[in-house]
């Protein structure tokens, strides 16, 4: 039990514990905090993976970016004022059980196959060789994902715009 | 076994997609079922992140996760604006009562 390992229990225990509360708070408006709380933990697994450059990313992706995005979809899909922002569940039970002896096989056939594991040194700084990376061998995918953007960015506003009266 | 290891990430991801799915499952609005998926997407990406640190892989994995977060965010975008379209049409986003295609 090192440093290491003591704070990888604490971003483990905040990760699996807010997304715990994400899918069980019945107020949507707690559910997209304890996210945040989620995302927050998640890059901190990443630090200690050593991928400093995907938890920046992840910081300021998902918490600037589609948190906020999903906040925006709370407040504009309920009527805030008038009624409690509750969401109603369905099939509670089958979905418990079938979710736990999910859980359960996943986690068994993980711990039990024998990964070829080298424990990894934490490599000082990623971001020149990720970017090296990306315009190198993945060069295809990168312009793919832009042009992707660009038809989401342009899909999403068309949809959502007002109809002209 | 308290020494961490890749199969402690494993474990964190696959607790993390469970999650995920008994929210995509068990919710009825759609923000929330967003927000299972945006878990799911996350233990993915955790996973990834993991083999490409233990399994002596250099950053590919990294970059994949990279991709994995940049098509999260454009799901994001346009999943909201198909819920905001939703809402303007029926005055309701639950999943389980927007079924007029069975008619």
């Amino acid at each position: 039990m090192n440093l290491y390992d003591i704070i990888f229990y604490i971003f483990a225990a905040i990760t699996i514990l807010s997304a715990l509360f994400v899918v069980t708070t019945r107020n949507i408006v707690h559910s997209a905090f304890f996210l945040l709380f989620t995302f927050f933990g998640v890059a901190g697994i990443y630090v200690l993976l050593g991928a400093d450059f995907i938890a920046i990313a992840q910081i300021m992706v998902y918490v600037g970016g589609i948190l906020i995005l999903i906040l925006f979809g709370v407040m504009l899909t309920n009527k805030i004022t008038s009624v409690e922002i509750r969401t109603g569940t369905v099939q509670m039970i089958p979905a418990t059980i079938g979710v736990v002896i999910f859980m359960a096989a996943v986690i068994a056939i993980m711990v039990m196959t024998n990964w070829k594991s080298e424990p990894g040194l934490i490599p000082l700084g990623t971001t020149k060789d990720l970017g090296h990376l990306l315009i190198n061998d993945y060069v295809l995918i990168f312009e793919l994902l832009g042009i992707l953007l660009l038809i989401a960015l342009i899909g999403a506003a068309s949809i959502a715009r007002r109809e002209q009266e | 076994m308290l020494t961490v290891g890749l199969n402690h990430f494993l474990v964190i991801s696959a607790v993390l997609f469970s999650l995920g799915i008994y929210g995509i499952v068990t919710r009825k609005n759609a923000v929330m079922v967003l927000m299972g998926i945006e878990l799911v997407l996350n233990s993915a990406n955790i996973n990834f992140v993991a083999f490409s640190h233990y399994g002596n892989f250099g950053l590919n994995g990294q970059a994949i996760a990279l991709f994995v977060i940049v098509l999260a965010a454009a799901e994001a975008a346009i999943a909201l604006a198909i819920v905001l379209n939703v809402y303007k049409t029926f005055a309701e986003v639950n999943v389980d009562e927007i079924d007029h295609l069975k008619e």
